[in-house]
């Protein structure tokens, strides 16, 4: 019987199909920040050791990737975003990105704490659990506060890069996890803003049907005002400096003004201008966070070179 | 029915299976990698014998002697 089925499909899912499933994009974000994560840290590590710890944190972050499409496959279905992705299209079955999804997630928190040690691998599996349960299986359709707790999953692999080099946490690397904690709901609600009727159509309460996109709004400009000093605070500590600092007062003035014009307009102006404002925020929040992180990753290399000391 | 050696769906799998063969053999890489580095980073030799699985007691210390 397999094999009939087999031979009758007409479609035979390819690598690509499978690789979809682990949400490439997301996962340059959780390679990069895990990686500055890594090297900002005090102890230096084998280049190799490196290179598997953030292979793991990678494969990770993509293995929950897949468990959440598979989980999530009925209301991508629906939304016009994620209506594409391999399993609403039909390309995979959803057995197979469960299967997929756990065991890319046995291989690196087991490969991790070979490589590593027991935190990171630890941090790892809990994110693993955070993305998939927590996010995708409790909050993502039972609260319009989805995203901001949800937001912590995304904001471990930073913490995990750091636990890889130390073996520890410190206030270094909590920073960095609060800076894309409260990243994460400005920059998703303006995405929500202009994928306006998307999560509605598919019963996902999100802010903007919940509460209206009013409220929206001032939620975008509340937490682009406490991120502020969460990622102003990361450059006192140990990893920043001054080119961070500059940095991050530039980024934060640039992001706060667009979360600001996001406040200070309503839908019938958004309306006329196709969300312009909307649309430039969302595109200003990824330079924001690759910018914070880039100039964590400046100031290591100035370190390194020593000129620390200036 | 027997599958054909050039069965249909042997073609249209191939690149999947060059593709799960290529993630093999980069996971074999990646082991053995690891191993090396991590091997390598124990620095004494001694520590080397104490993964033979097997009761080397020319390597255990001796009481009253130091390391």
């Amino acid at each position: 019987m397999t094999d009939m089925s087999v031979q009758n499909s007409e479609y035979e899912a390819g690598m690509g199909d499978y690789f979809a499933l682990l949400k490439p994009r997301v996962m340059s974000l959780v390679i990069f920040t895990a990686l500055v994560g890594l090297l900002v840290a005090p102890v230096p590590v084998h280049p190799f050791i490196g290179f598997v710890g953030v292979l793991c944190i990678a494969v990770g972050a993509g293995a929950s990737g897949a468990l959440n499409m598979w989980w999530d496959a009925d209301i991508d279905a629906i939304m016009k975003r994620t209506a594409k992705r391999p399993i609403p299209s039909g390309r995979v079955q959803p057995g197979e990105a469960l299967g997929i999804g756990l065991a890319l997630s046995g291989f690196a928190i087991v490969l991790l704490l070979l490589a590593t040690n027991v935190l990171a691998a630890g941090l790892l599996a809990f994110t693993i659990f955070f993305y998939a349960v927590v996010y995708s299986m409790w909050l993502k359709r039972a609260t319009p506060h989805n995203i901001v707790i949800g937001g912590a999953a995304g904001a471990f692999p930073p913490m995990i890069g750091w636990a890889v080099a130390t073996g520890s946490i410190s206030i270094e690397s909590v920073l960095m996890f609060a800076l894309i904690f409260m990243w994460t709901p400005p920059h998703f609600w303006a995405l929500a803003l202009f994928v306006k009727s998307d999560y509605g159509d598919a019963g996902v309460p999100m802010l903007t049907e919940t509460h209206g996109r009013d409220v929206t709004r001032r939620h975008v400009i509340v937490y682009a005002v406490l991120l502020v000093p969460v990622a102003v605070g990361l450059g006192f500590t140990s990893i920043g400096g001054p080119i961070y600092l500059v940095t991050s007062l530039l980024l934060n003035a640039w992001f706060l003004k667009g979360c600001f014009d996001i406040w200070r307009r309503d839908d019938a102006a958004a309306d006329a201008d196709n969300y312009t404002v909307e649309r430039q925020v969302f595109k200003v929040s990824l330079y924001y966070l690759f910018g914070h992180f880039g100039a964590l990753l400046a100031e290591a290399v100035v370190r390194a070179s020593g000129f620390g000391g200036l | 029915m027997a599958i054909r050696v050039e069965h249909e769906v042997h073609q249209r799998r191939k690149g999947r299976n060059f593709g799960v063969g290529a993630l093999l053999a980069c996971f074999i890489g990646l082991i053995f990698a690891l191993t090396v580095v991590k091997v390598l980073q124990l620095g004494d030799a001694r520590q080397f014998e104490n993964f033979d699985h097997v009761a080397r007691p020319a390597i255990v210390p001796e009481e009253g002697t130091s390391e």
